[in-house]
């Protein structure tokens, strides 16, 4: 068989090599599914359109819109207009490319229609093995589904339309190995925000990390895409897990997934993706789960990280993290515990899938929304909201005086009039902490679903297992 | 894109690090479907105060900035997003090379892609030059040197690939379009029709 061992990354990287890279020129890779919304894309129609260029490979494009979508219904399906005009203009930009190439949309009304990485998946879109690209860096998620994914700029966009291949240097591997059983009222989010703590906002930088260990594979499908998710916040191409049975269950019967005999001989050739015995990384590194807690960021970058228990650190003469703190409105040695939050926000590609709504719900449940705090739920596709509603999560956000949204980034990043105010402290769910993300002068804190739903019950920053 | 060989400025720098791609660029200007125009957004919330005011103190504020083509900032440049419109916003600014110790993987591929040099240097340069501001430097791409004003030159590493594109003003989709026979065949065996 293999004469040299293989990780997962250079399996698939091998299958996709068109060209292999040479010290003079990048490898062409070949790309199998493209995913394009409306924020990163226009620019790449114009250049195909200036060129004279079509699609390659138009069945393997496919386009959602989620960024600058607002989530109140009545804009949605109320006729009510889209109140941002620019963000209707894409919407509507979007709409007129994809008509005039030939790429699949779905529109604003859809009932699939959902953040770009939460619909992949669970379209059965994103498979193993699979080469996924999308103009925007969380693409990474895919890479939970043991896919090499990975987020590219809008001339690239331009490129895979027009070739379905992009020019790329071979990345550099790094293992992280995940070992221990997570504590109750610790999850995903908690194990990748102590990873880029760890590691650093640049400690992946050039690399595709592989996420291993026993941690990893008792992990649901939406944990490990959490984990994928925020593998960009540590500065890494990539992020990826080998594909296993829970991959292949929650594979099966999917829409776009592979179907019956055409599903057996996938799942074949997907059981020889995981990384071989003895295959090399150039780095490692060792994660014990057992002894994490729920984390919260205190900071402007997610490596601004602290188990909720713990006090803000001290960096006496480093002006960047003192103009950190300035700006969070924290001194160096204070408690995070107790401070009080404003807006509670639980949603985006990070967690906006079914399993973080059960999480947030189970701890809002027969529970209310402190007074003065402003609570929002946003699914990350109108099938999580449809699938919610069925279990009446719905019920409880709104009877615990949350609001309730239609599916799309929301308050993940300022663009689409979800925003949090000036000064104002949001505990979310979302990836990025950085200055301004979700509204001007706004502090955002990170943390998991469930510390979420607490933080909205006390209005404080309060360790969810207080209220387990 | 036009051939880059040489460029010569004196620096504006901004010394903070890990400066992400929601600084250089806020979400709420992305709303844009062209290229142009994005200059005047650029470090927008850095830049200008609550009334829309440019703020005196900032560094690209100061008359000493005005007309610099290389940007000093700190440690790790461009982390975050995969929005092109940073670079963007840079070079319409009027930037052609960002010097760090560190920069980013899809924003260094984005700047590549629009005739922004990433120069990445060692933390001794990088020092000499956050605390020169406003330095003469030069760098030349066919050496893949940076040169200080003290005649101190360092070598910077840049990809082969790239800096041929930049030097020549070649752009990679051209590349790209050029390898259709192989892209076929690759194709054909993997059953993609
Ligand atoms: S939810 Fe946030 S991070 Fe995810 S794709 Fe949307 S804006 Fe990007």
């Amino acid at each position: 068989m293999n004469a040299t061992p293989q990780t997962l990354f250079e399996k698939v990287w091998r299958a996709h090599e068109v060209e292999p890279e040479s010290p003079d020129t990048p490898a062409v890779l070949y790309i199998d599914l493209h995913l394009i919304h409306e924020v990163t894309s226009p620019q790449a129609f114009t250049v195909l359109r200036q060129r004279g260029l079509g699609i390659r490979r138009p069945p393997l494009t496919f386009a959602t819109m989620d960024h600058s979508t607002p989530t109140r219904t009545e804009q949605v399906f109320g006729g009510a207009p889209i109140a941002i005009e620019a963000a209707a203009r894409q919407v509507r930009a979007l709409e007129t490319n994809c008509a005039a190439f030939g790429v699949e949309l779905l529109n604003l009304q859809h009932a699939q229609r959902g953040i770009v990485h939460i619909i992949g998946p669970e379209l059965g879109l994103t498979q193993p093995g699979k080469t996924v690209v999308c103009g925007d860096s969380h693409t990474s998620t895919h890479g939970a589904l043991g896919a090499l994914a990975f987020g590219i700029g809008t001339t690239e966009v331009g490129h895979v339309l027009a070739t379905q291949c992009l020019l790329q240097r071979k990345p550099r591997t790094l293992a992280i190995n995940i070992n221990g059983a997570l504590p109750s009222g610790v999850g995903a989010k908690d194990l990748i925000l102590a990873i880029i703590g760890r590691i650093g906002v640049a400690g992946g930088t050039g690399q595709v990390i592989e996420y291993r260990g026993d941690t990893i594979r008792a992990l649901d499908m939406d944990g490990r895409m959490t984990v994928c998710n925020m593998s960009i916040e540590a500065g890494a191409r990539a992020g990826m897990i080998a594909p296993d049975e829970t991959t292949f269950a929650y594979l099966a019967g999917r829409p776009r997934a592979p179907q019956g005999e055409q599903w057996e001989r996938a799942v074949q050739r997907w059981r020889h993706l995981p990384t071989d015995p003895g295959a090399q990384f150039d780095h490692e590194v060792e994660i014990d789960a057992s002894t994490l807690e729920p984390m919260v960021t205190y900071g402007t970058n997610p490596a601004m990280v602290i188990p909720i228990g713990g006090a803000i650190p001290q960096r006496a003469g480093d002006p960047v993290f003192e103009k950190s703190l300035a700006y969070m409105g924290f001194a160096p040695g204070q408690p995070i515990r107790e401070h009080p939050v404003n807006v509670v926000f639980v949603g985006s590609c990070t967690n906006g899938r079914l399993s973080d709504l059960r999480l947030a719900a189970s701890l809002l449940r027969g529970r209310k929304v402190a007074s003065g705090v402003q609570m929002l739920v946003v699914p990350g596709s109108q099938q999580v909201k449809r699938q919610a509603e069925a279990e009446g999560l719905h019920r409880v956000f709104l009877e615990a005086g949350a609001e309730w949204r239609e599916s799309g980034c929301s308050m993940c990043l300022g663009m689409n009039g979800d925003l949090v105010g000036k000064g104002q402290y949001a505990v979310s769910t979302s990836n990025r902490n950085f200055e301004g993300r979700q509204g001007i002068g706004a502090r955002t804190l990170l943390a998991s679903p469930l510390t979420a739903a607490a933080c909205a019950v006390r209005g404080r920053v309060t360790d969810p297992r207080e209220l387990m | 894109m036009k051939p880059i060989r040489t460029l010569r400025s004196r620096t504006a720098v901004l010394a903070v690090s890990d400066i992400d791609t929601d600084q250089i660029i806020p979400a709420r200007f992305l709303t844009t479907t062209t290229r142009e125009g994005l200059g005047k957004h650029l470090f927008a919330d850095w830049r200008y105060g609550p009334d829309g005011a440019p703020k005196t103190d900032f560094p690209l504020n100061r008359p000493q900035a005005e007309g610099c083509t290389i940007l000093v900032a700190g440690n790790n440049f461009g982390c975050g997003s995969s929005r092109e419109h940073a670079p963007w916003a840079l070079t319409d600014y009027g930037f052609r090379a960002v010097v760090s110790t560190q920069i980013a993987d899809i924003f260094r591929s984005n700047s590549l892609k629009n005739g922004l040099v990433p120069v990445i240097v060692d933390p001794a340069t990088h020092r000499w030059l956050l605390e020169n501001a406003g330095a003469e430097v030069s760098i030349d791409l066919e050496t893949t040197t940076l040169t200080l004003p003290t005649g101190q030159a360092t070598r910077f590493a840049l990809e082969p690939f790239a800096r041929y594109c930049l030097m020549n003003g070649v752009d990679e989709l051209g590349f790209l379009l050029g390898r259709e026979a192989r892209i076929a065949a690759y194709e054909a065996h993997a059953g993609i029709a």
